[in-house]
């Protein structure tokens, strides 16, 4: 007879989904707790950039088209919360890590959005790798996430093709609005490199996760696919990748690119970023400032159910 | 603008568009700061209703007009005094009871607004108070709702509910003043009309959540005529600096 690791390990080697209720071993719900948990941050944190430009975006439209993506980054983190609570977590407790430092988001969240067309720029890169990264998800091997994801790729290429529209109207419009928009690639071209994570040589969780089909494709993998998409891009709308020693290779197709510094990576990751302090104690005041109206609903909910037992007793 | 309706029916397209702009302007600042996920989700839609409103409002201002303003013309390169919203939609959001106390005056007014509106004869004015009824309906029953649980919910929300009514209550009866605009102007809806139902309204809920109704007597006014609070200029300015810096820019 087959133990229950066997099942679980002949439905990854199937390359089938384990569900909520499937055995899983303890690494592999502990990975997956991780990892989900970091994406839902990511979803709420990466909120406060975006939303730093709703009260000053310079048209009505791009102001509702920019209020209804970081609408979408709430939702996303709705999902992503709920599917890490099939692994038998708390959103509650998972809140508590991050506000408490112990779990992660995506560093590149950690830049500030200093002008308008790093709404664009965010779009365009960041939305641009998350795709991505995240396209592969959609067939990770535990059906939730997996799930969730599929939803998630949706809003995020729409929101990718709005960033990229933002700068081709900002590249065709005054040379002040060209600049603006070269300077937000300038800014945003290095960090979004990393959000790939670093080199797969000293990727510490890359091989396990790919073993489990959590992860389908090395984090090289997936940043050479990144600038191989998004240098024919900066090309339409005519500003220039930073990258000095950026050059097509006809034979293979690809881009030959300078890596990112992953030292200035691991900087921020730690916690040294341009605005780490800021985003966590922005997340840590919402969250305390709402208490009194979480035990509210509370309160209230718990009278009205007292009064539904009182009048049904 | 030689037409005087025109001109009328511009202004009150103005009136009504520049009040849903100035409250979404002001729901969107809890978009990232709400007390939990659902209410960022439930307070950017609400936000993005009201601006979806303002939009189709100040477009039919401009087209009415007939100066060639657009819908971000009116709403970028326009000054203070010149803005017609109510005074309670400019307000800062205060605490989340007083934002809640504000969305419960402001939703109910607009809900009844737009009921009368729709059946109106300006086939423009009816077809965005149709769409925007159903929104409204939503919004107030999410004020209302959170009326009831920061009322009845513990003494600190209690209290906080109480003071946000309190505080919200001298910008309402800004919202029922009539004038000879709507007198005069044929489409228009006569706001004096919709007070003693939104009274009720208002009233029921207050009483359900076990708070009292606000007796303050001295009432703020201004609005309409351009006249705003102090916090106003720093809003607009936020709102329009951008586009001022820029002029004559496409974005």
């Amino acid at each position: 007879m087959l133990g229950v690791m066997d099942s679980f390990q002949a439905t990854i080697d199937a390359d089938g989904r384990i569900e909520p209720r499937d055995a899983m071993p303890e690494g592999y719900r502990k990975t997956l707790i991780r990892q989900i948990a970091q994406h839902a941050h990511s979803e709420i944190i990466g909120m406060q950039p975006e939303g730093n430009w709703i009260s000053r975006a310079p048209s009505l439209r791009r102001k509702a088209i920019l209020m209804a993506k970081v609408q979408d980054e709430a939702g996303h983190g709705l999902y992503l919360y709920a599917a890490a609570e099939t692994l038998g977590v708390d959103r509650a407790d998972l809140l508590d890590l991050l506000h408490a430092g112990k779990q992660k988001y995506s560093s590149i969240f950690n830049y500030p959005t200093l002008t308008w067309a790093d709404i664009g720029a965010i779009g365009w890169l960041v939305d641009g790798a998350a795709i991505v990264n995240q396209v592969p998800l959609c067939r990770c091997s535990y059906g939730p996430y997996a799930r969730a994801m599929v939803r998630v790729c949706k809003e995020e290429s729409f929101h990718q093709r709005q960033g990229f529209e933002i700068l081709h109207t900002l590249c065709n419009g005054t040379p002040a609005q060209k600049e603006m928009a070269q300077d937000a690639l300038n800014r945003w071209w290095w960090p979004s490199l990393m959000m790939f994570g670093p080199p797969d040589a000293s990727s510490t969780h890359s091989e396990q996760s790919m073993a489990w089909g959590i992860k389908r494709h090395s984090n090289d993998e997936l940043r050479q696919r990144f600038v191989d998409m998004t240098v024919p891009q900066a090309d339409v709308l005519g500003i220039r990748v930073p990258d000095d020693e950026l050059t097509y290779d006809e034979a293979t197709g690809r881009y030959s690119f300078t890596q990112p510094d992953f030292a200035e990576l691991y900087e921020v990751v730690k916690g040294n970023g341009p605005c780490n302090q800021e985003r966590l104690a922005h997340r840590v005041k919402a969250h305390e400032d709402g208490a009194w109206v979480r035990e509210a609903a509370a309160a209230y909910a718990e009278k009205q159910a007292k009064k539904m037992q009182g009048s049904a007793a | 603008m030689s037409d005087p309706r025109a001109n009328d029916l511009s202004t009150y397209s103005l009136r009504l568009g520049d009040d849903a702009l100035i409250a979404a302007q002001r729901t969107a600042e809890w978009i990232a700061a709400a007390p939990q996920l659902e209410e960022d989700v439930a307070l950017g839609n609400i936000g993005l209703d009201q601006l979806g409103q303002a939009r189709s409002l100040l477009q039919y201002a401009g087209t009415v007009e007939g100066a060639g303003r657009s819908e971000d013309d009116l709403a970028y390169f326009r000054d203070e005094r010149e803005f017609l919203n109510l005074q309670l939609c400019e307000l800062p959001n205060g605490d989340f009871a007083q934002t809640i106390a504000k969305l419960l005056y402001f939703a109910t007014y607009q809900h009844l607004l737009y009921e009368e509106l729709r059946g109106g004869t300006d086939e423009t004015l009816a077809g965005v108070a149709g769409k925007a009824v159903k929104e409204v309906a939503y919004h107030v029953d999410h004020a209302t709702q959170w009326v009831l649980r920061l009322g009845d919910g513990t003494d600190e929300s209690h209290r906080r509910m109480q003071a946000g009514l309190d505080a919200m209550w001298p910008y309402t009866a800004e919202l029922f003043a009539s004038d000879e605009l709507v007198q005069r102007l044929d489409v228009a809806v006569d706001p004096s009309t919709l007070e003693e139902e939104w009274l009720r309204r208002v009233n029921q809920v207050i009483d359900e959540s076990t708070c009292e109704r606000p007796t303050s007597a001295y009432q703020h006014s201004g609005g309409r005529d351009g006249r705003h609070t102090e916090h106003f200029g720093y809003l607009l300015a936020e709102l329009q600096h951008v586009a001022r810096s820029h002029p004559g820019a496409s974005w």
